[in-house]
């Protein structure tokens, strides 16, 4: 038996497609986790990274805060998180949004500090108050780093969002959890294929954010 | 709308700037206790060496860099006296490589600041395409981004927008730095035009001596610590540097430069060595000159022979020395002149009207006369372009 069997099997058998343990289910329970966790995130590391970018200040402590951020594990995180909260979506949430935030603050903090400073400076000196150049000057122009990183913390999440099913929460993570518990591994393929799927329409998603957000004078084309 | 870019009625606005220094915080002192007055309607320009405060000067007047000490006073009233964003929306303001907003179309540019004073779209727009047509630019350009226009129509575009709410006071920051020397030179001539039109005071900052002499109504030459050095007339400046810093700095031909501020309307023209294509054995012999000077039917000139090359009757275009550059009595500054001179293959510069047809010719000796007697009459020439 090969990969491609498991993925063939697993997609064709119809009970994999209704009630609650379905995949229309999990991949809804598996959007939401994600859609929460990156708001999250981003309420977080947006305008820390936009206002502290803009000021040129605290770039320092803003690499420290994401390197820790970084280096802790997320699923020790959730283990640790259940034991001190219990279940629920509280736990599941902390490591997720831990885990994304650091690339939204730092690719934020960047994407403003990269923007030329000439504009800027124009911008000033025709008497545009800080808040107005901070966002028609320089996000319009930092915005497609921004949204890269916006990007890579989306897919972060969608990876490791099915850590959720190892708490008794759903989504695909849950196919991967039961499927190895019950030596099913036709349903732990199924599992990783809608999770790599996932990630890549998440990929396709935030493509057609920057065509339509970015403008076509910072596309250059 | 058509005219609102006239000429406003009135006197400018004048800028004062009483002892000002500007101690940064590691003890530099960038200017120091520096006092002038920039008149109203002309174009003032601070020129020095990098690290003489030129910069930082005209950025206390718009007050992007706050004074440590000092009062600069616009119209008599200090700068302090009103809000920060007031004061830079009656100044436009243009740096060097434009600063453009690169995800904003030309159009959208030029209209930052009506907007930002709360005019409509439209009214903005149209203003904004009438200083595109005043700077330029073709009105084609008004969809395109910044990154789709080469350096020097950048800069248009951001002079336009400086231009865009009107204001009485232009601060300009090295605007023409960054683009090439022949690109350089048109925007400079667009410049001296458009003042002409508008009549702004213009505060224009260069490193560039030359640019300075060309543009500026008054210059005021900064040496390094913010003092300054001179501040005078350019033509004032060439014929008489405060000190050996200011001498040096203005480099070494300035006598000849300073001959652009003098005009060759009053040379001594004579037509005796000029003779028609068909002359005649008389009119070649006629003129006991070294040179003869053969113009076309139209008057126009064809070049240089000796008389007794010249055979009447059968006189060759194709055997004729070389004219050289012709200059325009009147329009061309004495420097123009003689440099025609300095150029011409006989010594004999020519002198044609705006059609092209000789008026006379003029010798370097005759040139040298006039270049002596217009020293000796003194500052008040008119200055003519160079």
């Amino acid at each position: 038996m090969n990969v491609l069997n498991f993925v063939n099997s697993f997609f064709s058998d119809s009970a994999h497609w209704h009630g609650y343990d379905g995949i229309p289910a999990r991949l809804g329970e598996h959007v939401r986790y994600t859609l929460q966790a990156l708001l999250l995130a981003a309420a977080i590391g947006l305008p820390i990274g936009l206002v502290t970018g803009h000021y040129g200040r605290g770039g320092n402590a803003l690499s420290l805060v994401a390197t820790a951020g970084r280096a802790l594990p997320s699923f020790g995180l959730l283990v640790l998180m259940t034991t001190l909260l219990g279940f629920g979506m509280l736990p599941v949430m902390i490591p997720l949004v831990i885990l994304a935030v650091p690339p939204i603050l730092v690719t934020t903090y960047e994407a403003m500090r990269s923007v030329d400073p000439s504009p800027v400076d124009a911008a000033r000196g025709m008497g545009m108050h800080e808040s107005r150049i901070l966002f028609q000057v320089e996000l319009p122009v930092a915005l497609p780093l921004i949204l890269s990183g916006l990007r890579s913390a989306a897919i972060q999440i969608v990876s490791t969002a099915t850590i959720a099913a190892y708490v008794s929460l759903g989504g695909l993570g849950r196919y991967i959890v039961d499927g190895l518990y019950q030596r099913n591994y036709e349903k732990v393929v199924g599992g990783a294929t809608l999770v790599a799927v996932l990630a890549l329409v998440t990929l396709a998603l935030f493509w057609a954010v920057a065509r339509t957000a970015v403008s076509p004078g910072v596309r250059r084309r | 709308m058509a005219n609102s870019l006239r000429t406003p009625e009135g006197p400018g606005v004048l800028i004062r700037i009483e002892s000002v220094t500007k101690r940064y915080p590691d003890g530099t002192v960038a200017v120091d206790r520096l006092s002038m007055e920039i008149p109203d309607r002309s174009i003032t320009v601070l020129v020095g060496p990098s690290g003489c405060g030129k910069t930082t000067t005209l950025r206390m007047i718009n007050r992007m860099v706050e004074p440590s000490e000092g009062t600069i006073l616009l119209d008599g009233e200090d700068i302090q006296r009103q809000p920060v964003t007031t004061l830079r929306r009656s100044m436009g303001y243009v740096i060097q490589n434009a600063g453009l907003f690169q995800h904003r179309t030309i159009v959208d540019n030029i209209a930052t600041v009506p907007r930002m004073l709360g005019w409509g779209k439209q009214k903005a727009r149209a203003r904004a395409a009438e200083l595109m047509e005043r700077v330029g630019l073709d009105t084609a350009l008004a969809k395109r981004y910044p990154y789709q226009l080469s350096g020097g129509q950048q800069q248009r575009v951001g002079v336009a927008r400086a231009l865009a709410a009107d204001p009485p006071v232009l601060l300009m920051d090295e605007p023409f730095s960054a683009v090439d020397p022949v690109v350089r030179k048109g925007l400079q001539d667009e410049l001296l035009r458009i003042q002409e039109e508008l009549g702004k005071t213009i505060v224009f900052v260069t490193h560039d001596i030359d640019e300075a002499i060309k543009l500026g109504t008054m210059v005021a030459v900064l040496r390094t610590g913010g003092h300054l050095a001179q501040y005078a007339p350019p033509s004032e400046l060439l014929s008489s540097p405060a000190d050996a810093f200011v001498e040096d700095f203005l480099g070494g031909d300035r006598g000849i430069r300073r001959l652009s501020f003098f005009p060759s309307g009053r040379l001594e023209l004579t037509t005796g060595p000029v003779i028609p294509l068909d002359a005649t054995a008389e009119q070649i012999a006629a003129p006991d000159a070294l040179w003869l000077l053969v113009t076309d039917a139209d008057g126009r000139p064809l070049g240089w022979s000796e008389p007794g090359d010249l055979a009447a009757g059968d006189i060759r275009p194709d055997r004729l020395l070389s004219h050289g550059r012709p200059f325009v009595p009147g329009t061309d500054s004495l420097r123009v002149a003689l440099d025609c001179a300095v150029l011409s293959p006989t010594g004999w510069a020519v002198a044609v009207d705006t059609d092209g047809r000789v008026t006379g010719v003029v010798s370097q000796q005759t040139i040298g006369e006039a270049i002596r007697s217009a020293h000796a009459a003194g500052r008040d020439d008119e200055k003519v372009a160079g």
